[in-house]
């Protein structure tokens, strides 16, 4: 790509001649000395590094830690420098987390300056939601809360808004990228099928916020890439009257929202996918597409019966999402070939999604049991159960399926299908958890989909003093 | 006055606006290299072949440095020099640096390190307390093992007896910046580093070493570190001599940060615990006697680990009286990360012991644990143990006199200022303290004399509604069979003083200018406690000045020398007590200047809101400073304290290793889903006692903070390693800190209104840095309520109490 246009801090910038993989984060702070930004991770895990991004969309937050100068093209980026006036004005969240004492050691505080000044721009209060992707070690995070809440009845400063606009006038002189070279942005699917079927060797990069470590971390050079952040109908959620259809640029942010009318269980799991950081940036194609066994949004979409749609060239075909994963590190895709869509029947809301890791928010999954399972009077009619982190791929429980299909939905059924758990999962023992441990699990959440129904309380984070 | 105002944070703007420097901040100058370790790939062998050929080709790279390069010593230790910089020959665990790259860029720098091509001849390593026990691998040759009374023989008279063990992890400190050092070489030969840590003085004595100069040849600045917790206290050194060393070799400025899997790889945690114990106790609940065996898995080398186990040991008892206790701690050497200080240090550990002895006894009796807890507490004081030990007088105590000669250290190379130099230095003999009539002792005989958890605790009770709660939470898990609550109250009385006697001393420097603006400087470091804040408050207050009139400036070995660590909670007790004295100092001086002026008596000028006042006269303090400049008085002084009364036979285990106790006491409730393990905190109530506070806000921030480390150490901040000795959990997608929603929903914390400290500390406050984290154990507890509801058996359960190990315990609890 020849050069990269935004906006940063309010000033149009031109970037030339940057690595396509050279962060955000480390352009800030080594080419612009702006070094309030900080290094805390380098794997968008702990928010040190947190910016406001504004676009046709709006502003959110992003780690700047795992995000690529290229995706930042034709966008405004706000920093810490930058939440504050221009003659020197606290932002509303900055003068509140002063009076409200929260900062301590203060490395983290810039993160959770920005990701507050976000919070506070679109009018949200949902505090643990939207600071869960900023980790702090020193203040146990309640004088942060209190200053974000005290910060919520102020206005948004003149200079915050600014960005929408000035982002107009960049729009105007943004390049066009070249579609020859070994790193573009395509504008369109089209564009995008014809370059990489001649690269077919390429890395796609949706959000990065997988990509991205295995620059920060891995240390991998990554000479072909295609930054998908302009292939814009791409990103889209169709809710039809049979099908829903999501776009493979769609982000998790986005995804979530739809997913809130539909299938609230599966809203709520986004809310805990990755951080409002991740999610903004994450999209649903490469979560499917890195194959990853432990990804949370294929389990609920394979439970939900959920079609994929790939597309290689100007050749389009469609198999069943669980079809897709091989085996670990292996998915039926051909060189050249991408993730377009994903679609599922519409259907009643019977499905519920557990994630359990160590920690609620910002946390990869030990195990994610999705199940979407029809009763008729009292019979189980239908069920697709679909788990990560059971086995090397995301996987269906098809004996456990078969064990209650036709049965009464009770406990006796629940405790008869006990035996097919360990018939459909071998999982292993890691960090994350033990291998029996996982299988108990996976077990009990029947046990709790069961007392769900029943209605049982069985959510701790429903529980409240 | 400045002091007891909840005054924000003195950097608080330049944090909210990112504008506040911390080492990687810190512009460098031109062809400043950056430094990345090569590391160790196994836990233990010998490194039959180390080929650098393509780390010294790769694009960027300037110079790599491995041991057989280093000019001086060859030693990051803070304590035995057991601890090379740069393996020599044999490495000792998985993430132990080999060599050092030194590269135009960080990033070329750790692309780099990855291509060295180093052979090993593996050998067996030791990993776990079983490896370590059944090799006898160990510091120290056996176990320490303190006594009072005749543990034995109470256990055998008791009526009922309690046994059991409980296994605690680690904990990594994540401090959100990670280490990070930068050398300036200068003229001759010299060497200044910034760096982010907790101890200057180490840093400047381990760099002198190094590099084979005087210390005086060594400057050290640490301005701010983005957190500590204890990481940064020896932790740091291998960056520093790194970057030093690397700096004298390239002749070019030399700045090495730790990416965090780095980080976490190579730097010691705190340290993992067994604890096995017994317990003898009446019809009551009342102990009678306890022996407790603690294990402590120090890592490959000793560190500050024969401290920290020792300060286990010393919170064995927390706030019990024990009439005969046995404590015997084993220091087990493992081819692991060197476990260092943390936030407590061995004290959560040792507490964590008792308090699961305390919850045994009261589930095997069926009664209310507090209740148990609050029968087994000290005996309070006459008047409540609260009242101060001598006069109190708004000037509190005079400076200490710096005349009188201290004793000096033997040869250069000891450690002195390190925690870690115990047993390498002569330690003096400790005196026992003889205890009042009436007044109980702890197992290493120190009177209690300051117990304040009753009253504490009896208002805490009423404050958190508990019994009407208990009652609730006992409803709620009749009517629920999948989510189950736990409520649980624990206190904690935490020693305060370097155990290590000589280290209780700090000191200061303050300059007033003829403006009137005064300059601060002292040997204690900024790590976000506040300490800057807390200090400069008391400096205005000595001058009756605004805050804004005190510039709070870096810590510096060449302002102050022979600092200790800025640790143990003591940075306030200690650097406050220093600070005031030299303004005590200037202020005698100027008073006696402007007095004589006036034909007045000195003790009759009156500094305050901003002015001098004498003799009817009254003059701007930048007056005031102007007279006694155009009177030729020196308007700049150091100032020295040392904490009395305190005396330590860590030999045998006896004496007043503190110069008072600081109290907590926290309830937390908890919800429990019995099908997974799956739990979080509802409500913690605390009430917290730091005397006399210096600045509230920063002191309930401490204790919130705290908590919330402590309940993160007991519950998701699980450290896992493989079976080659790779650790697992090294970056935070695995290791997982508590998270914003992770906090209390209801998180109601207050400070103790008790009267003050009863020993002469600055202006009767306490310290905070440390205690609060041991109210976090009411969490622990707390889950382990909920789980016991579950069955008949008792939970036992083991800490971290992740998701799995509360299923575990519930399945254990209902038999299954």
């Amino acid at each position: 790509m020849d050069q990269i246009a935004l906006l940063l801090n309010g000033e149009p910038v031109t970037i030339r001649d940057a690595s396509p993989t050279t962060t955000l984060l480390d352009w800030l702070r080594e080419a612009r000395g702006l070094t309030g930004t900080k290094e805390g991770c380098n794997e968008g895990d702990c928010g040190a590094c947190t910016v406001m991004v504004t676009d046709d969309s709006g502003a959110r937050a992003l780690n700047a830690c795992i995000l690529f100068l290229p995706q930042l093209d034709g966008k405004a980026v706000r920093t810490v420098e930058g939440i504050a006036g221009p003659d020197g004005a606290l932002h509303p969240v900055q003068q509140a987390m002063i009076d409200h004492h929260g900062s301590q050691c203060g490395f983290c505080t810039p993160g959770f300056v920005v990701s507050m000044a976000c919070a506070h721009l679109n009018g949200r209060s949902d505090f643990d939601d939207a600071l869960a992707g900023n980790l702090c070690r020193c203040t146990g995070y309640a004088p942060i809360v209190r200053a974000a809440e005290a910060a919520a009845r102020q206005p948004v400063p003149d200079w915050i808004a600014e960005d929408p606009r000035a982002l107009a006038n960049l729009h105007d002189a943004a390049p066009r990228a070249r579609t020859d070279a070994p790193c573009v942005r395509p504008g369109s699917a089209d564009e995008l099928a014809a370059w990489y079927t001649e690269h077919p060797d390429a890395v796609l990069v949706g959000g990065a916020t997988d990509v991205g470590l295995w620059v920060t971390k891995a240390l991998r050079e990554l000479p072909e890439l295609a930054f998908l952040n302009g292939v814009d109908d791409l990103r889209f959620i169709d809710i039809g009257t049979d099908e829903v259809r999501i776009g493979a640029v769609t982000s998790l942010t986005d995804l979530h929202g739809a997913m809130q009318g539909l299938h609230p269980s599966f809203a709520e799991m986004i809310r805990r996918y990755g951080s409002d950081q991740v999610r903004n940036a994450a999209t649903i194609g490469g979560n499917i597409a890195n194959g990853s066994p432990i990804g949370d949004g294929p389990p609920a979409l394979i439970a939900l019966g959920a079609t994929l749609h790939l597309r290689k060239g100007d050749a389009h075909r469609s198999l069943p999402l669980e079809d897709f994963f091989i085996d670990y590190g292996k998915q039926d895709r051909a060189p050249g070939e991408f993730v377009e869509a994903v679609s599922f029947p519409r259907q009643p809301d019977r499905l519920r999604c557990y994630k359990l890791s160590k920690r609620f928010d910002q946390d990869i999954s030990a195990v994610c049991g999705c199940f979407n399972i029809t009763v008729t009077d009292g019979t189980v009619t239908a069920a697709r159960i679909a788990f990560g982190g059971m086995a090397g791929t995301p996987k269906r429980a098809a004996h456990v399926e078969a064990a209650i299909i036709g049965k009464p939905w009770t406990e006796a059924t629940v405790a008869a299908a006990s035996d097919a758990w360990a018939a459909d999962f071998q999982p292993l023992s890691d960090m994350r958890a033990s291998a029996a441990y996982r299988l108990d699990a996976a077990r009990n959440m029947l046990v709790r989909y069961l007392h769900e129904d029943q209605g049982t309380r069985t959510n701790v984070l429903e529980v409240r003093p | 006055m400045s002091v007891a105002r909840p005054l924000p944070h003195d950097a608080a703007r330049l944090h909210v606006t990112g504008t506040a420097r911390y080492v990687d901040d810190i512009p460098v100058p031109a062809g400043t290299l950056s430094l990345v370790f090569g590391l160790s790939t196994i836990a233990r062998g010998r490194i039959t072949a180390m080929d650098l050929s393509a780390v010294r080709g790769a694009p960027g790279v300037i110079a790599v440095i491995t041991a057989a390069d280093l000019p001086g010593d060859n030693d990051v230790s803070p304590s035995i020099h057991d601890e090379p910089l740069l393996a020599d020959g044999e490495v000792f665990y998985l993430g132990q640096p080999l060599f050092i790259v030194a590269a135009t860029s960080h990033l070329a720098a750790r692309r780099a390190a990855r291509l060295a091509g180093v052979t090993y001849e593996e050998l067996p390593a030791i990993l776990t307390i079983d490896d370590a026990l059944a090799a006898n691998s160990r510091f120290e040759g056996g176990p320490v093992i303190w006594s009072k009374g005749d543990a034995g023989a109470a256990l055998d008279a008791a009526p009922h007896m309690v046994e059991g063990r409980i296994e605690m992890g680690g904990q990594e400190h994540f401090y959100l910046e990670g280490q990070a050092a930068l050398a300036l070489p200068q003229e001759g030969g010299d060497m200044v580093v910034h760096c982010s840590s907790q101890h200057p003085t180490e840093i400047q004595h381990k760099v002198a070493e190094a590099l084979c100069l005087p210390m005086n040849a060594v400057r050290v600045e640490v301005r701010r570190m983005g957190g500590g917790f204890g990481g940064k206290e020896s932790q740091g050194n291998a960056l520093a001599c790194a970057t030093a060393v690397a700096a004298r070799a390239t002749g070019r400025p030399c700045k090495m940060r730790y990416d965090r899997d780095d980080d976490m790889t190579i730097t010691g945690k705190r340290h993992d615990f067994r604890i096995a114990y017994r317990a003898g106790y009446d019809d009551e609940g009342r102990i009678l006697g306890v022996d407790f065996v603690q294990y402590a898995r120090c890592g490959w080398a000793q560190d500050l680990s024969l401290p920290v186990a020792d300060r286990a040991m010393l919170h064995a008892d927390n706030a019990y009286f024990l009439p005969a206790a046995r404590i015997e701690s084993h220091r087990l050497k493992t081819h692991t990360q060197s476990a260092t200080a943390f936030r407590g240090f061995g004290g959560p550990q040792g507490v964590l012991g008792i308090e699961r002895v305390i919850d045994h006894i009261a589930h095997a009796l069926g009664r209310d644990p507090a209740w148990v807890r609050q029968i087994n507490y000290y005996r309070e004081m006459a008047g409540g143990g609260g009242g101060p030990s001598a006069p109190r007088s708004p000037e509190a105590s005079p400076p200490e006199d710096i005349s009188e000669p201290k004793k000096t250290g033997g040869a250069a190379h000891r450690d002195l200022a390190s925690r870690g130099s115990v047993g390498a230095v002569d330690e003096a003999p400790g005196g026992v303290p003889e205890a009042p009539e009436g007044v109980q002792t702890t197992p290493y005989h120190m009177p209690v004399e300051d117990f304040a958890l009753h009253a504490m605790t009896a208002e805490l009770l009423e404050s958190s509604d508990y019994h009407a709660r208990r009652a609730a939470v006992r409803d709620w898990n009749a009517a629920n069979p999948v989510l189950r609550r736990g409520i649980a109250l624990s206190p904690v009385k935490f020693g305060i003083s370097f155990t290590l006697t000589h280290l209780n001393q700090a000191g200061a420097l303050v300059h007033v200018y003829q403006d009137g603006s005064i300059h601060m400087n002292h040997g204690g470091t900024e790590m976000g406690q506040g300490l800057f804040q807390k200090v400069a408050q008391v400096a205005a207050a000595r001058f009756g000045v605004p805050l804004e009139a005190v510039k709070i400036t870096a810590t510096d070995t060449g302002k102050v020398p022979n600092t200790s660590a800025t640790a143990a909670s003591s940075g306030s007790d200690l650097n406050g007590m220093a600070v005031k004295a030299a303004c005590d100092e200037i202020r005698a001086r100027m008073a006696e200047h402007l007095a004589g002026e006036h034909q007045a008596r000195p003790s009759e000028v009156v500094f305050a809101e901003g002015e001098v006042r004498v003799g009817g006269a009254s003059y701007s303090f930048a007056e005031a400073a102007q007279r006694c400049y155009l009177g030729r008085v020196s308007l700049s002084a150091t100032g020295f304290y040392r904490t009395p009364k305190v005396t330590w036979d860590r030999q045998h285990g006896r004496g007043r290793p503190f110069l008072y106790f600081a109290h907590g006491v926290a309830v937390t409730e908890v919800i429990v889903d019995t099908l997974t393990g799956e739990n979080r905190i509802l409500r913690c109530d605390i009430l917290h006692d730091v005397g006399a506070s210096l600045n509230p806000a920063i002191d309930i921030g401490q204790i919130e903070g705290g908590y919330v480390q402590g309940a993160g150490w007991l519950t998701t901040e699980e450290l896992v390693w493989d079976g080659k000795g790779r650790l697992t959990t090294h970056a935070p997608s695995t290791y997982k800190i508590p998270a914003c929603s992770d906090r209390p929903d209801v998180f109601n914390v207050a400070l103790w209104d008790g009267g003050g400290n009863r020993e002469e500390t600055i202006y009767r406050s306490k310290a905070v840095g440390e205690p609060p984290l041991m109210l976090g154990i009411s969490a622990f507890l707390a889950l382990s309520d909920a789980v016991a509801s579950c069955g008949d058996a008792y939970p036992a359960l083991d800490a971290p109490a992740t998701a799995e190990r509360v299923l575990a315990a519930v399945e254990k609890v209902r038999g299954s």
